[in-house]
């Protein structure tokens, strides 16, 4: 590999990648609590149960999830350029992460929260509070080790999804390794790519499972 | 029992649950009247599934009433929109059987939690909490998560957490199923101090009837969502009424022997026996001496028990005596007469125990 002539595209491989990652989990994360906390307080006979919005996110949920991102990453076209205004480009690509992102994640919230001891909730409405802050100072602060660990996963798939972006121009170092190491049958270059994938992959698993063990208090 | 209004007031209060898809309905509070008083310990004893549960938890509007009127502290609970119930809620005390702390917070941070929900300042709240856990004997676990914390030690924070805002009302839903012996006397000692020194309403619900035993004033007993017997506590151990009630009793207090008993006790001690039950004074046993010495005879105690209830001695003994046949005869004549003893005859000649609340209970248990 020439690193003289590889390196600052690799470079900015891999701040293409990181923009991806930072918005597509933050807004997805954002997105996923969002949808996952009303599908769980929306179920029957939980803290807002309503039959409507429940059927509504579930199936929402259920419609997006199964498609693969790949496809998703065009089929979503026209509404990617109503809002981003292009259909190419690292934002474009981003906003689709953003939202796949955040249906995967509204699941992994679901199953969290379901697990939660239904009687700390009980508590916490003998005491005379709210729905909404039952969400934000009982649900989430209980369930938040769990939580943690999901959006570890999370992050692994968002970056699994961010390796497809090249597909509309989003660059990033997945795409690096496909034009660079692939297409150029340059496989030092692929397996360098695969090497800081699989580095960031086990630092993103410490910090996450750090973080999640520090939020358990045992 | 008091002449002053109730704090707390049922009156025709029904709960119906909708049958789950389509399944018949399920009435789990049927039709039921009570009034509590301030200052009280109050009891609701039953079996699972007795709907004591549903009844507390429509108390403090965690279950909305189907039918009746519930009035808590002079103001009207049914009928009122889920803001006004908030504030119901927050005014009303519950501890519970799984203690239901948040493990994300520390103690101090499980006890501030309803101050917070009350919007109390910071610097009061950091005052009260350290009063409650001084009070519950928790100060040195302030810091401590409830991970962190045996059984009884949560539920004392449960309590504290309970008392933050200062209700009149405690609700006890099994708060003590959870834990050991020892550790249940321990949380039933705090929740008389509570009753004693704050003056708190307390309103237990167990299927525990030790529980009711020592704590206790008054109790309400349910059986397939209805109220089948109120009264003193006393009263009610002393004299069931309700078969329900009777199988409480036997399953809690083993003084009077039940037929197996009765019957290996006969095995053993051939002669007359007689069953004496305690005086509320707690004078038996000292009549017992004084006539079997007048009459001179000697009586062996071969079965019985004396324990307490609502701080009132409670039991019987079983007797075997023994002496010269009219001496025995006329000794029996008088018990019986003068302290409503049982003559239970002899091997020989056996009477069974009439046919009270409290062995019929435990024949038909």
């Amino acid at each position: 590999m020439n690193w003289e002539r590889l390196g600052p595209t690799f470079t900015e491989a891999l701040a293409q990648t990181a923009y991806m990652l930072f918005w597509a989990m933050l807004v997805g994360g954002l997105i996923g609590l969002a949808i996952g906390v009303g599908l769980y307080v929306s179920r029957s006979g939980n803290l807002l149960s309503n039959r409507v919005v429940f059927a509504v996110l579930n199936v929402a949920v259920n419609i997006v999830r199964p498609i693969p991102f790949i496809i998703f990453l065009f089929a979503i076209g026209p509404l990617t350029k109503a809002v981003v205004g292009t259909t190419i480009g690292t934002e474009a690509a981003t906003f689709a992460m953003a939202l796949m992102a955040g249906f995967a994640f509204s699941r992994l919230v679901e199953q969290n929260l379901v697990s939660l001891d239904p009687g700390v909730i009980e508590a916490a409405r003998a005491m005379g509070a709210s729905p909404l802050r039952i969400i934000l100072t009982v649900l989430i602060p209980e369930a938040l080790a769990p939580l943690i660990l999901g959006y570890t996963f999370l992050f692994i798939g968002v970056l699994d999804m961010s390796a497809m972006a090249g597909y509309i121009g989003g660059g990033g170092i997945g795409d690096f390794a496909m034009v660079y190491g692939y297409q150029q049958y340059d496989w030092t270059v692929t397996y360098i790519v695969v090497g800081v994938i699989i580095v960031i992959v086990q630092l993103a698993q410490l910090l996450g499972n750090y973080l999640a063990r520090k939020a358990l208090h045992r | 029992m008091t002449t002053a209004a109730p704090i707390v007031s049922l009156r025709g209060v029904s709960k119906v649950f909708p049958g789950r898809r389509g399944g018949t309905p399920v009435t789990a509070v049927d039709d039921v009247t009570i009034d509590i008083a301030e200052g009280e310990i109050f009891g609701v004893i039953g079996y699972s599934g007795a709907g004591k549960s549903t009844l507390v938890r429509l108390i403090n509007a965690l279950e909305i009433a189907t039918s009746g009127t519930i009035t808590v502290a002079g103001a009207e609970v049914t009928g009122q929109g889920e803001r006004a119930l908030r504030r119901v809620r927050a005014g009303i005390g519950m501890i519970f059987q799984q203690f239901n702390l948040m493990g994300s917070r520390t103690v101090a941070g499980n006890v501030a939690y309803p101050l917070r929900v009350a919007r109390v300042p910071r610097a009061q709240r950091a005052a009260r909490v350290a009063e409650l856990l001084e009070f519950v004997g928790l100060t040195d676990k302030a810091r401590a998560y409830p991970n962190q914390l045996s059984g009884g030690q949560k539920q004392r924070v449960g309590i504290a957490r309970a008392l933050a805002t200062s209700p009149r009302i405690l609700l006890a839903d099994e708060s003590t199923s959870a834990l050991d012996p020892e550790t249940t006397q321990d949380v039933l000692t705090l929740l008389r101090r509570v009753n004693a020194e704050l003056g708190i309403t307390i309103v237990v619900i167990t299927h525990e009837m030790d529980v009711v035993r020592s704590i206790c004033h008054r109790i309400a007993v349910m059986e397939k969502g209805k109220v089948v017997e109120v009264g003193e506590a006393y009263d009610v151990f002393a004299n069931p009424r309700h078969p329900a009630t009777a199988r409480f009793v036997a399953s809690s207090l083993h003084d009077v022997p039940s037929p197996a008993v009765l019957q290996r006790l006969r095995n053993r001690h051939p002669g007359r026996l007689v069953l004496l039950r305690m005086k509320s004074d707690g004078a038996a046993s000292g009549y017992l001496t004084r006539t079997l010495r007048e009459h001179g005879i000697e009586g062996t105690i071969i079965y019985g028990g004396i324990s307490e209830i609502a701080e009132r001695p409670f039991g019987s003994l079983t007797l075997e005596i023994d002496g010269a046949v009219d001496d025995v005869e006329a000794f029996v004549r008088e018990v019986v007469a003068s302290a409503g003893a049982t003559d239970l005859g002899t091997a020989s000649s056996p009477s069974s125990l009439p046919l009270l609340g409290r062995i019929n209970g435990e024949e038909s248990a």
